[in-house]
């Protein structure tokens, strides 16, 4: 009561990297943990180029991966109640409207977006947190969107969430064996005298010294907190992990750590992740695919190269282009960007037609009129704009009018037969509509 | 959009055009804690004219804010010791009385806050908040007077419809808007000094890059001297004229923005640079985290305070890196470029083996 | 709000029904019968087998609901009772006649309201009075000696059961040091006995519970004041060039009024329902007193008004202290 609080939270996070330092912790000695954990004698005969080795470059895409979960127009509506006598529902937070997607078993996909496009309320949708309001998510022959809470429970296992606040998630009150071994007792999996050995393991995969079961949350730092997570979240083996901002919280240098280890634990036990984070650059890095959301839809998707690359859709152009860049150093001053004006619309009143119309440079009238279709554009790349097209030719009438059987206004044609037979796949086809031909194209 | 006449000079005006406007020197500021003395900054010594921006970079708990709030003469006089030199527009302002210190806070230098949620008062109206910084150093004005310039300064922000979000509450504004009334508040009495703590770091990069460009427009504007804290290297990259990186209290390199980020010769800053992915880097780049934790500032290490974390130490002869603290001396690319480190050729180590590994597509075209 | 507001009254008026349904559950199937102490009364304790007449004319060998109707028909368009042989007339809102004074209990309840309010008023002005600038002294200094002297020695005095507090108060002051301004405690009419009888009877009563709360206040003053005070929006206010007086003030005291604001409203709502030990002790016919009276006697008509009069009034006051908190603080909005 006599200090000041504020003081003694701020000097909390140094003390206890510096009590893990002094106790020694012991890491693995095969591992790359090793080198990324937190005492001073890890470093010891370990020089630049060793440690090099061991970090990552970015992820790679198989193309030819199956699919380990297929999501098809998922929704997610919240409804929003009256004030006063009876509450009655008065409308709906269209938090997420009929996305798609696919993950490739093993392969990892991007979420980003800004505040409140709906990411994390999809990634608590897989993890069935939420029930949803429509759509389907097929994970091994289940439809995981159908499922009673009692059917859930044999699949939870499998699709495991990693949290982003590594102060939060873990109950303070638990040791850190409790956390980690809880999922095998809930599931009833392995015998008791088993559980202890498991959780070592564990926490030895992870980077943290496995002796250190019997400790609380709080005598770890924020990196090595998410680590508990991690290994929380490994327990049981998953298929599948839906990470939700997992590094956001942390320190930059601690970022990288983190980043690494789930690479690791990608690679060595083939897991599938739904990385959901806001920082663009790490989402390059470890998602060979991303998908770009706005107001609770996807406004395109498709792989690292294209994405960030050669963006089609202006909101995705803008997004990029509002990343400060390191090598702008090199330069001098500011890099040349898209300005946004205004904020995100409310959820509960989306604009009509493209809902990124109010904040768009390109939009026309069109774009009020009929919503685009997520149209697949390439290979491995959709988008669902009107005017798509690369930075500075975005092309000057729709390319979409034939595909939906209106004019260049937006208006019926009467008589044309729109040909919509691409739309709704979640994952991608064998041929796409080319936008420089306006012809079906393949391979 | 209007432009802000301004109503008063303020008092370094004078001063103003003879050397920096903020002169940092040897300063050091020291928690006494139950546990013992805790400094958080040590020796720090920097400089910032008008016009210019000073970018404060480093893990968190390396001193940025402790440093900055001793400038603003923030820390409580009980809890805080504080030596060395800050002189603001050529007043010392280490040891200087309250009341004259009052009358330099928010008048020539202002501060913006990391959360801006949490940093403005959830009870007052974000007008009134606004009113009550301009009005604490304008005695004569009215009531009206500082509505309408509280309003100006709304508008001038990008804030739409200032005359009716003027009364609104702070948690009735976006993030983004709120970020944008602190700066308002901020600037409202014509500051020379500008300091930012964390401005962006909560934002979306959408709404980063709309704060960013209307601190550059204020700054060109105002004229004043900024100094942007940030752990984000990109953020400096793209507003800092002069970049200080800090760790565990020290300043462990200063320089250009430039000698910096392209010819770092630290290796913490190496760590910082190889840690955080870039989003146009080659994606043959490795992510290089910087092993360990950032120590604790009650027992910090002996030697170069990075030693414990750093992986060119073998590469200083003898035990020096754990035994002596190395000076900060200038770098290879001149004498404005200072540098903590013992390493005697860091220009080699960094070209030859930390940029193949994290920068491999920059490799070429330095060479 | 006011949609809110009716809302908050219609289930208050739930929870009143409540309260008198158990009280008047709780006499009727009680070990004894409710009619035993009355007639133990009338026939000087030899009761014996006349409790059967008066069980009948108090109705109690009718069932349960049917008389609880009548209690609550009584409430809207007054009732006639009888109790031994004698009637009583007891008009709308009638809340029964006392067993054991025979007198009609709303007209007892109304006369004993600003006894009750009196104590009330006068302890909570001292105790706010003292214990907000105190505690708020405190957290400035918070750390210093004097702090933690305050705020030991006041914990020790708050870690007194009240009871006690208030009996060594009044020992001490009245019996050992005979002080003659505070020898007659009670409650005096301020028109009919002149406002110094009024105000000396009361005196030692105020100040045992404003020493009491005092100490309390200046706790939770001091808590709410030392979480203010270290809040990101203080070190913006310091930044502006703020005053140190205008920063405690009206950006610290602002936002640590709100949670004592919302705990005085509840203790202050207790305080108006009825002080038990501090009427009993300082001999203040008020509420309190009453009910512990009735309690003792049985008396349920009496029980049943002092339980309706404090659920009442702690209703009124939680309605008070939220649309109190929703105006201090623009962030609640009350639905
Ligand atoms: N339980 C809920 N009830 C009502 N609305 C909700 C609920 N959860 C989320 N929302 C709304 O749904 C939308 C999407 O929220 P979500 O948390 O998925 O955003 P996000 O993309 O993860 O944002 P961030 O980057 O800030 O984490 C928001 O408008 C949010 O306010
Ligand atoms: N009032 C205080 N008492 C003791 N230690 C403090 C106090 N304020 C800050 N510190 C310590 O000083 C160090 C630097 O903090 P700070 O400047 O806030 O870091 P950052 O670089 O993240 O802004 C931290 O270790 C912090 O715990
Ligand atoms: S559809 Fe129209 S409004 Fe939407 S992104 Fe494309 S051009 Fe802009
Ligand atoms: S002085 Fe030694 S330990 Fe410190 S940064 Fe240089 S090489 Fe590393
Ligand atoms: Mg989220
Ligand atoms: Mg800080």
């Amino acid at each position: 009561m006599t200090q000041d609080p504020n003081a003694e939270a701020q000097i909390e996070p140094t003390e206890v990297g510096a009590n893990a330092a002094e106790s020694g912790e012991r890491q693995l000695d095969s591992d790359v943990s090793d080198a990324y954990g937190s005492h001073e004698r890890g470093v010891d005969g370990l020089d630049f180029s060793s440690l090099a080795d061991l970090g990552h470059t970015a992820s790679e895409l198989d193309p030819d991966a199956p699919a380990v979960l297929t999501v098809d127009n998922l929704k997610m509506y919240f409804p929003v109640k009256s004030s006063g006598l009876v509450r009655r529902t008065i409308g709906h937070v269209q938090a997420v409207d009929g996305i798609s997607f696919e993950v490739p078993q093993g392969g990892s996909i991007g979420l980003v977006g800004e505040s409140g496009c709906g990411k994390s309320t999809t990634g608590r949708l897989i993890t069935r947190l939420y029930k949803p309001t429509g759509g389907s998510m097929m994970f091994e022959g289940h439809d995981l969107a159908k499922l009673s809470n009692r059917e859930m429970k044999p699949l939870r296992r499998d699709v495991q969430m990693i949290f982003q606040d590594p102060y939060t998630s873990l109950n303070p009150r638990h040791t850190v064996g409790t956390i980690v071994g809880a999922p095998l007792e809930v599931h009833n999996i392995v015998p008791k005298n088993k559980v202890l050995p498991r959780v070592q393991e564990l926490l030895e995969v992870v980077g943290l010294n496995p002796e250190h079961y019997n400790r609380y949350p709080n005598e770890f730092s924020g990196g090595q907190r998410q680590r508990i997570g991690i290994a929380r979240a490994l327990t049981l083996n998953p298929k599948m992990l839906v990470a939700d901002e997992p590094v956001s919280a942390l320190d930059v240098s601690i970022q990288a750590q983190v980043v690494n280890l789930l690479q690791d634990i990608q690679r060595e036990f083939d897991v599938a992740f739904l990385f959901i984070a806001h920082d663009l650059a790490i989402v390059r890095h470890f998602c060979p695919e991303i998908a770009v959301m706005y107001l609770g839809k996807i406004v395109e998707i498709g792989d690292r190269e294209t994405i960030y690359g050669r963006p089609h859709h202006p909101y995705t152009q803008a997004l990029l282009s509002a990343v400060p860049d390191v090598k702008q150093a090199a330069i001098g001053g500011r890099r040349e960007r898209i300005r946004l004006e205004g904020d995100v619309p409310s959820p509960i009143n989306p604009p009509s037609g493209c809902r990124f119309r109010t904040r768009c440079q390109f939009a026309q009238e069109i774009c009020a009129k009929v919503e685009p279709p997520l149209l697949q554009i390439g290979k491995r790349h959709k988008v669902a704009c009107h005017f798509a097209g690369e930075l500075g030719a975005h092309p000057a009438t729709p390319v979409t009018t034939e595909l939906l059987g209106v004019d260049d206004q937006g208006s019926t044609v009467p008589g044309a037969t729109p040909t919509n037979t691409q739309l709704t796949i979640p994952g991608y086809e064998k041929t796409w509509y080319d936008l420089g031909t306006k012809q079906t194209t393949g391979v | 959009m209007t432009s802000v006449p301004m109503t008063q000079s303020s008092a370094s005006e004078r001063t103003s055009s003879e050397g920096p406007f903020l002169e940092v020197e040897d300063l050091t500021v020291t928690f006494p804690t139950e546990d013992g003395p805790v400094t958080a900054v040590s020796g720090l010594t920097y400089s910032v004219e008008r016009g210019k921006t000073l970018g404060i970079v480093g893990e968190s708990g390396s001193g940025k804010s402790v440093s900055s709030m001793a400038v603003m003469g923030l820390h409580d006089a009980k809890s805080a010791k504080i030596s060395g030199s800050i002189r603001v527009g050529g007043t010392e302002v280490v040891g200087l009385g309250e009341s004259r210190m009052r009358a330099l806070r928010g008048n020539s230098m202002a501060m913006i806050f990391q959360d801006a949620l949490a940093a403005l008062h959830p009870f007052y109206k974000i007008g009134k908040q606004l009113e009550e910084a301009y009005l604490v150093h304008h005695s004569s004005a009215s009531k009206r007077d500082a509505r309408r310039k509280a309003i100006e300064m709304l508008d001038r922000v990008g804030i739409p419809q200032p005359d009716r979000r003027v009364d609104d509450y702070p948690h009735q504004f976006s993030g983004g808007m709120r970020q944008r009334a602190m700066i308002a508040m901020g600037l409202i009495n014509d500051p020379s000094l500008l300091i930012a703590d964390e401005p962006t770091t909560a934002l979306d990069v959408t709404v980063q890059a709309q704060i960013l460009d209307l601190l550059q427009d204020l700054q060109r504007e105002f004229n004043s001297a900024v100094i942007i804290i940030t752990h984000d290297l990109g953020v400096i990259a793209e507003m800092a004229d002069d970049v200080l990186v800090m760790y565990a209290g020290r300043c462990v390199e200063y320089g250009t923005a430039k000698q910096i980020l392209v010819a770092p010769e630290m290796p913490y800053t190496w760590g910082l640079l190889s840690s955080v992915p870039d989003v146009t880097a080659s994606t043959d780049a490795r992510l290089i985290p910087i092993p360990g934790n950032p120590p604790s500032l009650l027992r910090p290490p002996s030697g170069c305070s990075f030693h414990p974390r750093c992986l060119h130490s073998d590469k200083v002869r003898g035990d020096l890196c754990r035994t002596e603290l190395p000076a900060l001396l200038p770098a290879s690319t001149g004498t404005a470029h200072l540098k903590r480190c013992h390493l005697a050729d860091p220009v080699g180590v960094y070209q030859n083996e930390v940029l193949p590994e994290i920068a491999p597509d920059l490799v070429e075209e330095t060479r | 709000m006011f949609a809110y507001v009716v809302k908050r009254l219609i289930s208050g008026v739930l929870v009143v029904t409540l309260v008198s349904m158990a009280i008047f559950l709780l006499f009727w199937y009680g070990p004894s019968s409710p009619a035993q102490p009355i007639c133990d009364r009338e026939t000087s304790n030899r009761c014996g087998n006349k409790i059967e007449l008066y069980e009948k004319t108090l109705g109690y060998d009718n069932p349960v609901y049917e008389e609880y109707g009548k209690y609550v028909k009584g409430v809207f368009v007054g009732r006639t009772l009888t109790i031994a042989s004698n009637d009583y007339e007891c008009s709308a809102p009638c809340l029964g006649v006392s067993y054991r004074t025979k007198q009609p209990v709303k007209e007892e309840l109304v006369k004993r309201i600003p006894a009750t309010f009196s104590v009330a008023i006068g302890g909570a002005f001292l105790y706010l009075l003292f214990g907000v600038p105190i505690g708020v002294a405190a957290a400035r200094r918070r750390g210093s000696i004097t702090d933690k002297a305050l705020v030991s020695s006041f914990l020790f005095i708050s870690s007194i059961p009240y009871y006690l507090f208030a009996l060594l108060t009044w020992l001490y002051l009245t019996i050992t040091f005979e002080i003659p301004l505070f020898s007659e405690t009670g409650y005096f009419s301020p028109i009919k006995d002149g406002p110094w009888a009024w105000f000396s009877g009361l005196f030692l009563a105020w100040v045992a519970l404003g020493i009491f709360g005092c100490t309390q206040y200046t706790r939770f003053t001091r808590g709410a004041m030392v979480e203010a005070l270290s809040e990101d929006y203080i070190r913006t206010a310091k930044s502006k060039g703020l005053p140190t007086r205008t920063i405690v003030y009206k950006h610290g005291l602002r936002a640590a009024l709100v949670p004592v604001v919302t705990i005085f409203g509840i203790d202050f709502g207790t305080l108006l329902a009825g002080t038990i030990f501090t009427e009993r002790i300082f001999e203040i016919q008020g509420i309190g007193w009453w009910s512990l009276q009735a309690v003792q006697g049985r008396d349920l008509p009496v029980v049943q008004a002092t339980a309706l009069f404090s659920a009442v009034v702690l209703i009124i006051s939680n309605l008070l202290v939220d649309i109190v908190y929703s105006v201090l603080d623009p962030r609640v909005r009350l639905s």
